[in-house]
C-alpha cells in the first residue's frame, strides 16, 4: 500500500519535472527527451492504473512512433537553440501568469473540491483484467467496431495527406 | 489500488496547465507541437483514471482512439511544418504570420 | 362517365403541346407536328359532342356538373381545386374554342407549310387551347383567371411568332408588347374584382359565389364595384373602347392566330366571363347600362374605322372589334343568350373571313394591301364562294347565321326600351355591310391591281376542306336560333335558359312586344343592310372615283377615320409618354439610383468600415489565438464553477 502510494508520488514527481523541463528547455531535442521521459512515466501510472494494452501502446506509438518522427523533423529542419525564453517579468507576462495559476485553480477546484468530485463511486467489484488485451480486444471488435473502422481510415487519410503535403512539388 | 482518484485527477491538471503554458510561451513550432501532445496525454491519463476506477472498459477505448488521431495529427502536422519551411525557413511563429488581414 | 373524360379534354392539348414543345425540334416532319396538334383538339371536341348529348338525354334542371380533380390552393379561408364546370353554357363554349379550335389547327398545317417555326407554332396553339379550355370550363374565377392570363401569354407568344419580322413602325415584338400591356391593364380590374368577390363572399367558386348573391338587393353598391372591376377585365380581352387599340396590331401574327385567338376564341373571352357572371350583373343595373353603352359605341366606331382600311387583316380585326361591341350590347341589355349565340356564330363567320383572307394573303404572296388585289375571283373559287358567303353572314342577310344573333341582339335592345342603342347598333349594321362589301369587291371583284409577276393560285386542300366546313355553318349555323317570330323553337336560347334563369329573374320583365314590330324591324335591318351591300358594290367594283370624291369632300372626317380617331396617339401622348418620362426622372433617377442604390451602397460602405477596424484582431500570431482560446476557457469554466 504504502509502497504503492510512494511510487505514484514518484512518477508524479517524474511526469511534473519532465514536462516543466519541456516546456522551458531552449533546445528542442532536449525537450523531445524530456517528453519521452514523461511518456515513460505515464506509462509506468497507466501499469498501476492497470491498463497494461494502454502502458505498452503509450510506449509503442508515442514514446516510439510519434516521437521519432518529431526528433526526425528537428534533425531534418536543423532546428537551433530558441534565441531566449526572455522571463523579463512585464505586465503581459504577469497577466499570463495569473490566467495561468486561475486556470491550474479552476481544474484543480473541479477535480477535487468542487461539490460531487469526491462521490464518483469507486466499482465495489471491479472486474480483474480490465485493460488487458483480451478484454480491449472485446471492447473494440464488438462495441467500437465502426470507430475503429473510421479510425483506421483516418489513419490512411493521415498517411495520403502527409505525403501530399510534405512532397516536393514537380513543376 | 490505494492511491485515490482524486490524485490522478489533479496530476492530470498540473501536466495539463504546464503544457498550455508550452504551447503559449515556446516560439519554435515543433516544441508547441509537443506541448500539444503532452496535453493530449495528460487527458489520457484522466480518461484511464476514471475507466480503472468505475470498472468501464470504454474510458480506455477512448485513449485508444485518442492516440490513433494523436498519431494521425502529428503526421499531417509535422508534414505542415515541413511544407511550411520549404516556403519560409523558419520554425518560429511569430515568423509564421502571414495569415492574417 | 361521359363528364370525368372532359379534363382528359382539357389535358389533351397540354400533352401535345409537351410533345411539340420538347419533341417537336426532333420530330421535324410537318405532317407528324401537325396531326398531333390537331389530334390533341380534335378528340376534345368528340369528348365535347358526347357530353352534349348525353346533356341531351338529361333533364334541362341537372346538366351542371362540377368535375373536380385535386385540391389547388388551400390557404386560410381560400380553397380552391383543379375542378371543372360543365354545364349548357361551358359546352357551348367547349365545343366552338375545340371545333373551330380544329379546323383552324388542320387549316395550320397548309398555311405554316414550310416555316422553320412550324413546331413552335403548333406547340403555342396547343398551350393556347390548354389555357382557354381551362378559361371556359373552369369551376372558380382562380382557375379561370389562370386560363385567362395563359391566353394572354399566348397571344403575346403568337402576335411575336414571326419575331424576325417588322410590323407597321415596329416589329412584331411590339405589336405582342402592346397586346399583352394593355391586356395586363384589364387583367387588374379583374384581379380587383377577383378579390371583391372573396372578401364578400369568402369563396371563389362559381356556385357558392352566386348562390350568396341571390340574396343581395339589386342594385347593391358592392356588385356595382365588383361587377364593374371585372368589366375592365372583359374590355381588355375582349377589345372593347377603350382598351380595343391592341386587337388591330395583333395581325401581326399569322393568320391562323388571327382566326382562331383574335376572332373566334380568346376575344371571347370577355363576354363569356360576364355570361357566366349574369346574376352579378343583373345585380347591377348601372353596370349593364355601362355594358351596353360600351358595347353599342365599340360597335359603332370600330365599323367607322373599318369604312377605310386597306389592310385585309386590318378591316376584319376593327369588324371583330365591332362585332364584340355587339355581343356585349347583347349582354349589357340582358340578352345573354343573343350574345353568346353571336359567339358562337361570329365564330364560324369571324374564322372563316380570317381564313379566307389568309388564302387569299396566301395566293397573293404575302401581299395584305387590298388596293393591290382585284381580279381574284377566278383564281382562287372556292376562297371567293366561302368567303362571299362568310361577308353574308356578316352583313346580317337572311338566312345567314349572321341574321338571326345579330337580328336578336337588335331586337332584344329594342324591346328592352334602348332605342339609341338600337339605332346605334342598326347604323353599325349598315357600315358592317358596306365595309364587307368594300373588302370583297375590292379583293375579288374588278380588274387585276397586282404586279405581273404574280401567280395567284388555289390553297391545299387541308386549307380548302376548313374553309368549306366553316362555310356551311356560317349558312346553317343560324338554325340553332331561329326565333318564336319566324316559327322556330330558338333552340339555343331553349338550351341556355337554365344557365341564365337566376339572372332573367332578377331583371325588370319587358313588356310583351307584337311580331309584328318584330318583322318590321327584321326587315329594315335586312333592308339597310342590302342598301350597304348595294352601295358598296357599285362604288367599288371598278373603279368610280366616288369613295376619293367623297373622301374629298369631307377631308377631316377622312383623315380622322384613316388615322383611327387618332386613338394610339392620344393614349401616347396622355399615358405612354408621361409614364414613359415619369420613370426615368422620378423612378429611375430619383428613386432608383438617389434612394435604392445609395442605401445599398451606404450599407455596404458601413461594413467595410467596420470590417477595417475589426480585422485588426486578425493578428495572425497563433499564439495570439490560442491565449483567446484558454482565457475563454478560464471565463466559462469560472462562471460554471460559480453557478
Amino acid at each position: 500500500m504504502i509502497a504503492e502510494q510512494l511510487l505514484f508520488a514518484f512518477l508524479a514527481a517524474c511526469a511534473v519535472t519532465t514536462a516543466v523541463l519541456m516546456v522551458f528547455q531552449r533546445n528542442p531535442v532536449t525537450s523531445a527527451i524530456s517528453l519521452i521521459g514523461n511518456f515513460f512515466c505515464l506509462a509506468a501510472l497507466y501499469l498501476l492504473l492497470e491498463a497494461q494494452l494502454l502502458a505498452v501502446l503509450e510506449i509503442a506509438v508515442y514514446a516510439g512512433a510519434i516521437m521519432v518522427l518529431v526528433v526526425f523533423v528537428i534533425m531534418l529542419l536543423n532546428v537551433g537553440d530558441e534565441v531566449s525564453l526572455s522571463f523579463r517579468p512585464n505586465l503581459r507576462m504577469i497577466a499570463g501568469g495569473v490566467l495561468m495559476v486561475a486556470f491550474l485553480l479552476e481544474l484543480l477546484y473541479l477535480f477535487t473540491m468542487a461539490p460531487g468530485a469526491g462521490s464518483i463511486v469507486v466499482a465495489a467489484m471491479r472486474p480483474s483484467g480490465l485493460g488487458t488485451v483480451e478484454s480491449m480486444g472485446h471492447a473494440l471488435y464488438s462495441g467500437f467496431l465502426f470507430p475503429l473502422q473510421i479510425t483506421g481510415l483516418l489513419l490512411l487519410i493521415a498517411v495520403v495527406g502527409a505525403v501530399i503535403l510534405a512532397k516536393r512539388r514537380l513543376s | 489500488m490505494s492511491v485515490p482518484l482524486p490524485y490522478y485527477l489533479a496530476l492530470s491538471a498540473v501536466l495539463f496547465t504546464i503544457g498550455v503554458v508550452g504551447v503559449l510561451v515556446r516560439r519554435n513550432v515543433i516544441v508547441v507541437f509537443m506541448a500539444i501532445e503532452l496535453m493530449l496525454n495528460s487527458v489520457n491519463l484522466t480518461l484511464v483514471a476514471f475507466s480503472s476506477f468505475l470498472g468501464d472498459v470504454t474510458g480506455q477505448a477512448l485513449v485508444f482512439f485518442v492516440m490513433a488521431v494523436a498519431a494521425a495529427e502529428a503526421a499531417v502536422g509535422l508534414a505542415i511544418v515541413i511544407a511550411v519551411y520549404r516556403n519560409k525557413p523558419t520554425v518560429h511563429l511569430d515568423d509564421i504570420n502571414i495569415l492574417k488581414w | 362517365m361521359t363528364y370525368e373524360l372532359v379534363p382528359l379534354a382539357v389535358l389533351l392539348p397540354f400533352i401535345g403541346f409537351l410533345i411539340n414543345g420538347l419533341l417537336g425540334r426532333l420530330i421535324k416532319r410537318e405532317a407528324v407536328i401537325g396531326a398531333i396538334g390537331s389530334a390533341a383538339v380534335g378528340i376534345g371536341f368528340l369528348i365535347g359532342l358526347n357530353v352534349l348529348f348525353s346533356m341531351l338525354a338529361a333533364d334541362p334542371e341537372h346538366r351542371t356538373h362540377v368535375v373536380e380533380l385535386f385540391p389547388w390552393i388551400s390557404a386560410g379561408g381560400l380553397q380552391t381545386s383543379i375542378a371543372y364546370q360543365i354545364d349548357p353554357l361551358s359546352v357551348v363554349m367547349l365545343l366552338i374554342v375545340t371545333g373551330v379550335g380544329f379546323l383552324i389547327h388542320v387549316y395550320a398545317i397548309g398555311y405554316m407549310h414550310g416555316d422553320p417555326g412550324f413546331w413552335r407554332f403548333f406547340t403555342y396553339l396547343n398551350l393556347f387551347i390548354f389555357a382557354m379550355l381551362n378559361l371556359i370550363l373552369a369551376d372558380n374565377f382562380l382557375l379561370m383567371f389562370l386560363g385567362w392570363e395563359g391566353v394572354g401569354l399566348c397571344s403575346y407568344l403568337l402576335i411575336g411568332f414571326w419575331y424576325d419580322r417588322n410590323f407597321e413602325k415596329g416589329t412584331t415584338g411590339d405589336a405582342a408588347k402592346k397586346a399583352f400591356i394593355v391586356n395586363r391593364i384589364g387583367d387588374f380590374g379583374f384581379l380587383i374584382g377577383m378579390f371583391l368577390i372573396f372578401t364578400t363572399f369568402g369563396t371563389l367558386r362559381f356556385a357558392p359565389v352566386f348562390a350568396q348573391a341571390e340574396a343581395f338587393p339589386v342594385g347593391a353598391p358592392i356588385m356595382l364595384a365588383i361587377t364593374l372591376a371585372l368589366f375592365v377585365g372583359a374590355t381588355g380581352k375582349s377589345a372593347q373602347i377603350p382598351l380595343f387599340v391592341w386587337l388591330p396590331d395583333a395581325m401581326a401574327g399569322p393568320t391562323p392566330v388571327s382566326a382562331l385567338i383574335h376572332a373566334a376564341t380568346m376575344v371571347t373571352a370577355g363576354v363569356y366571363m360576364v355570361a357566366r357572371c349574369s346574376l352579378l350583373y343583373a345585380l347591377a343595373p348601372a353596370t349593364m347600362t355601362v355594358v351596353a353603352v360600351i358595347g353599342a359605341s365599340t360597335a359603332l366606331f370600330a365599323a367607322t374605322i373599318g369604312l377605310v382600311q386597306n389592310d385585309i387583316k386590318k378591316v376584319l380585326a376593327y369588324s371583330t372589334v365591332s362585332q364584340l361591341g355587339y355581343m356585349f350590347l347583347a349582354m349589357g341589355v340582358g340578352a345573354f343568350t343573343a350574345g353568346i349565340f353571336h359567339v358562337m356564330t361570329h365564330a364560324f363567320f369571324k374564322a372563316l373571313l380570317f381564313l379566307g383572307a389568309g388564302s387569299v394573303i396566301h395566293a397573293m404572296h404575302e401581299e395584305q394591301d387590298i388596293q393591290k388585289m382585284g381580279g381574284l375571283k377566278s383564281h382562287v373559287p372556292i376562297t371567293y364562294r366561302t368567303f362571299l358567303l362568310a361577308s353574308l353572314a356578316i352583313a346580317g342577310i337572311f338566312p345567314f347565321s349572321g341574321f338571326f344573333s345579330k337580328d336578336e341582339i337588335l331586337w332584344k335592345a329594342f324591346a328592352g326600351g334602348h332605342i339609341v342603342l338600337w339605332a346605334m347598333g342598326l347604323f353599325g349594321a349598315i357600315l358592317t355591310a358596306f365595309y364587307m362589301f368594300r373588302l370583297v369587291s375590292l379583293t375579288f371583284d374588278g380588274e387585276p391591281r397586282w404586279a405581273h409577276g404574280k401567280h395567284p393560285h388555289e390553297a391545299p386542300a387541308t386549307m380548302t376542306v376548313p374553309l368549306m366546313v366553316l362555310a356551311f355553318l356560317s349558312v346553317f349555323g343560324g338554325v340553332l336560333g331561329i326565333p318564336a317570330a319566324l316559327g322556330g323553337g330558338n333552340a339555343i336560347e331553349q338550351w341556355l335558359e337554365p344557365v341564365f334563369r337566376p339572372a332573367l329573374d332578377k331583371l325588370p320583365h319587358e313588356g310583351h312586344a307584337s311580331h309584328v314590330l318584330e318583322y318590321t324591324l327584321m326587315i329594315v335591318s335586312v333592308g339597310v343592310a342590302l342598301g350597304g351591300i348595294l352601295v358598296a358594290r357599285r362604288w367599288y367594283r371598278s373603279t368610280t372615283g366616288v369613295p376619293e370624291g367623297i373622301a374629298a369632300r369631307f377631308p377631316v372626317i377622312h383623315r380622322v377615320l384613316v388615322n383611327k380617331y387618332f386613338v394610339d396617339e392620344a393614349y401616347d401622348a396622355v399615358v405612354v409618354n408621361p409614364i414613359q418620362k415619369g420613370s426615368e426622372r422620378i423612378l429611375w433617377k430619383g428613386i432608383d439610383v438617389g434612394v435604392i442604390d445609395w442605401l445599398v451602397n451606404a450599407s455596404a460602405r458601413f461594413v467595410a468600415y467596420l470590417s477595417r477596424t475589426v480585422r485588426v484582431v486578425q493578428t495572425g500570431v497563433a499564439q495570439g489565438y490560442a491565449l483567446a482560446f484558454v482565457l475563454g476557457v478560464v471565463a466559462i469554466l469560472g462562471w460554471l464553477l460559480v453557478h
